[in-house]
């Protein structure tokens, strides 16, 4: 793989399965090529990288790229990713989740695997509903939402990824949005290079079920919603409007150490019989 | 054209899902949907190719791909 | 001859960890849990002094996932568990049937339901391997009346499970996990360890895998190779892409169940003492057998003709063997400590059903020889 060649989505995908299954609009597309041009932007071996996802819409995205791929249950994607690196550290683990397959059925695999420092790459594709499902409120919908089980709207509390990522242990944490795919596609860089547990969080619309029940647009619309709704981390607008969502990396620390690799030293110790 | 660059869309109609989105956000028109609502580039010599490259990359179908051709190569 | 450094006098769960070194273990990932824990204790220890890894999960869930994930790298996996942990196992262990990924689940069985009688013997799980996850599968199941069965049978589980592709579930109980005897381990090619097919396609060519051979095996290549492809819990194409086809569905389907029941014949083992000329027949397994073969070789100095066959594969269900070795008999007693999972099985495989009685404990304890003396001087005529 090289720079010199022109980048082709096509050489990334497997093509026979395309068009995807993303309803028109749906931003996870966008993540998709976003994250194949930071691949091919990376020169990584294809042959090098494991896409692990769960169940959802989101995670149907480890189906169509041409690299080893494992498409697992319900929000235990980062589970299974763990045996593969553990494993096999020499190859690069990217694992995209929806938000209610990484933070509510699988949550505890998100902590836990931040909490190891384990290098991985998390991506999490939040459209801020259940797609696959039919548009039942997942835990980041956050409150007054409108969802088929909130017919009255929601009053769950969301979760803040990038803080619950950060408390968590996690190494590296960004946040963008499908709008910003260019920046989304920067940060996927960074991550994937990152030696340690990375997450990128991407807001990405579903036009289908979240914007037709809050009535906030087509595909289009939505994503000038991120335009306007999104500012960079500790822009001034933020004194006068404090819920604006910050984009941005808001970790990147390069000192703790990685799990595979303490793992390693383990593995030293106990070869000289000193356990 | 000036600069002797032309660019060339390559749109796979068979991705395309016609979303819309790529022509919402086109900042020189270029783009409109046809009568199957499928993308297609109606005013290409108007597309500042590499500049923008908006629609490539925020099309969800990764139906749209911008080649920039080089000089004479479109004559 | 015997080589003393190869004894040891440990417990059957440390048996089965030699059994798993053996067949060339290098992942395990678990959750504590009581009676199985000291697998995981033995293994933290001993596999990374091989290169081997060892991982504590944050659930049983997680460790269930974590080997399935290691495994597709091209390493031999295991986890083990109880009863709790086990029916958190269950989805992705129908994962592991589903897309054919090699695994073994040792399950040192604990009193159920819940959280139930956890330091206590029971084996209560012989249904949940066979039926615990959701759909149609097939699934293997072995078991081990004593440590040296223990060693192989644990070796047997990870070569079926290359061999075929499929996850295997070693059924241990408390008594057998807990209990120390001795073990002799065997010399390096004594038993035979398998591993697994992998394809000989060469990098270029559209290697297919989930089309399997005539023979039904499906050669693997390992995640990191030249082959990229697609592994999933959904129905498949030959190249693992998700299809409902109709054909596609019930083509799976019948090779996922085929390719264990066609091969029962080289998946079940068993043992049998004292069957030849037995009008009595005792079918036993697990630390359950212990006391069945200690009542029939008593009662066989006294000229009783009383004989057990004792199972060490449970699924797929020895049928055949159950209703060869039950033709003759007066009767049938089958002893478990539950109340009454393989005797539904023996009744339904032998030709005269009302022949086959159940000795069973339910408590905790171990079934003692007395229990089935008691059971047995019922079916005499003789009463209690």
């Amino acid at each position: 793989m090289s720079t010199n060649k022109e980048f082709d989505f096509k050489n990334y995908v497997r093509g026979r399965y395309f068009p995807h299954i993303w309803c028109p609009g749906c931003g996870h597309g966008i993540v998709l090529g976003a994250l194949l041009r930071a691949v091919h932007e990376l020169e990584l071996d294809k042959n090098n990288i494991v896409m692990t996802s769960g169940i959802g819409c989101s995670s149907r995205i480890s189906g169509y790229v041409d690299f080893h791929s494992l498409h697992t249950i319900h929000g235990r994607a980062l589970a299974f990713a763990t045996g593969v690196k553990l494993s096999r550290p020499n190859l690069k683990a990217i694992v995209p989740m929806g938000d209610g397959d990484a933070l509510a059925i699988g949550g505890n695999h998100f902590i836990h695997a931040a909490r190891r420092n384990i290098d991985i790459t998390a991506i999490v594709m939040n459209n801020r509903i259940y797609g696959m499902t039919g548009g039942q409120f997942s835990p980041l919908s956050g409150t007054g939402k409108k969802a088929t089980t909130a017919p009255y709207t929601t009053i769950d509390n969301n979760f803040d990824v990038v803080e619950l990522a950060k408390a968590a242990g996690a190494s590296f944490v960004a946040r963008s949005t499908v709008f910003h795919a260019s920046e989304s596609k920067e940060y996927l860089k960074k991550a994937i290079m990152h030696k340690g547990f990375s997450v990128v969080e991407i807001l990405s619309q579903c036009p289908t079920y979240y914007g037709r029940k809050n009535k906030e647009g087509d595909a289009a619309t939505m994503m000038e919603g991120y335009r306007k709704n999104t500012v960079k981390i500790g822009s001034k607008k933020l004194d006068t409007n404090p819920d604006l969502i910050q984009r941005g990396i808001f970790v990147e620390d390069t000192d703790r150490p990685e799990y595979c690799e303490a793992y390693d030293e383990i593995i030293e110790t106990a070869m000289k019989g000193k356990a | 054209m000036g600069k002797g660059k032309s660019v060339t869309h390559v749109i796979d109609k068979e991705w395309c899902k016609g979303c819309g989105i790529c022509v919402h956000f086109c900042p020189k028109k270029v783009l409109e949907l046809d009568r199957r609502g499928k993308v297609e580039a109606v005013r290409p010599e108007d597309c500042i190719g590499e500049k923008c490259m908006l629609c490539e990359l925020r099309c969800p179908d990764l139906a749209i791909q911008i080649k920039e051709n080089q000089e004479g190569e479109n004559d | 001859m015997t080589n003393t450094s190869n004894i040891r006098f440990i417990q059957g769960n440390e048996a089965c960890v030699e059994g798993a070194l053996y067949a060339g273990i290098n992942f395990f990932a678990g959750y504590p849990i009581t009676p199985s824990t000291e697998i995981a204790e033995h293994l933290a220890q001993r596999l990374p002094a091989i290169g081997g890894k060892f991982i504590q999960m944050e659930d049983e869930i997680a460790s269930m996932a974590a080997i399935i994930g290691a495994s597709l790298t091209g390493s031999k996996v295991m986890t083990a568990t109880s009863g709790p942990g086990f029916s958190l196992k269950q989805e992705a262990l129908g994962y592991a049937c589903m897309a054919e990924i090699p695994c073994v689940i040792a399950n040192v069985q604990r009193g159920g339901p819940s959280t139930g009688n956890p330091t206590h013997v029971s084996q209560g799980d012989v249904n949940q391997a066979r039926w615990g996850t959701h759909g149609d599968h097939s699934i293997v199941a072995l078991t081990a009346s004593n440590h040296q069965d223990v060693f192989k049978m644990t070796v047997e589980a990870f070569n079926i499970a290359e061999t075929y592709r499929t996850p295997v579930v070693l059924l241990f109980d408390e008594v057998i996990g807990h209990m120390r005897e001795k073990l002799e381990i065997p010399e390096r090619g004594e038993l035979p360890v398998v591993d697994r097919l992998r394809t000989s396609v060469p990098k270029g060519v559209d290697y297919h895998p989930y089309l399997p051979r005539e023979d039904g095996r499906l050669p693997m290549s390992d995640f990191g190779a030249e082959h990229r492809y697609n592994v999933t819990g959904l129905f498949h194409d030959m190249w693992g892409f998700p299809n409902n086809d109709p054909q596609v569905v019930s083509d799976l389907l019948r090779h996922l169940v085929d390719k264990i029941e066609n091969n029962w014949e080289n998946i079940c083992f068993y043992k049998e003492h004292w069957l030849d000329d037995a009008d009595y027949v005792l079918i036993s397994y697990g630390s359950s057998a212990r006391s069945a073969k200690h009542i029939a070789r008593n009662r066989r100095k006294r000229g009783m003709k009383i004989g057990v066959l004792e199972l060490q594969t449970i699924w797929p269900f020895p049928t055949e063997i159950v209703r060869e070795k039950c033709a003759n008999a007066k009767a049938v007693m089958v002893v478990e400590m539950n109340m009454g999972q393989v005797v539904t099985q023996v009744k339904s495989a032998v030709d005269h059903p009302e022949k086959v009685f159940l000795a069973n404990r339910i408590d905790g304890q171990l079934i003692s020889p007395t229990d089935i003396k008691t059971t047995l001087r019922m079916i005499q005529g003789k009463g209690v």
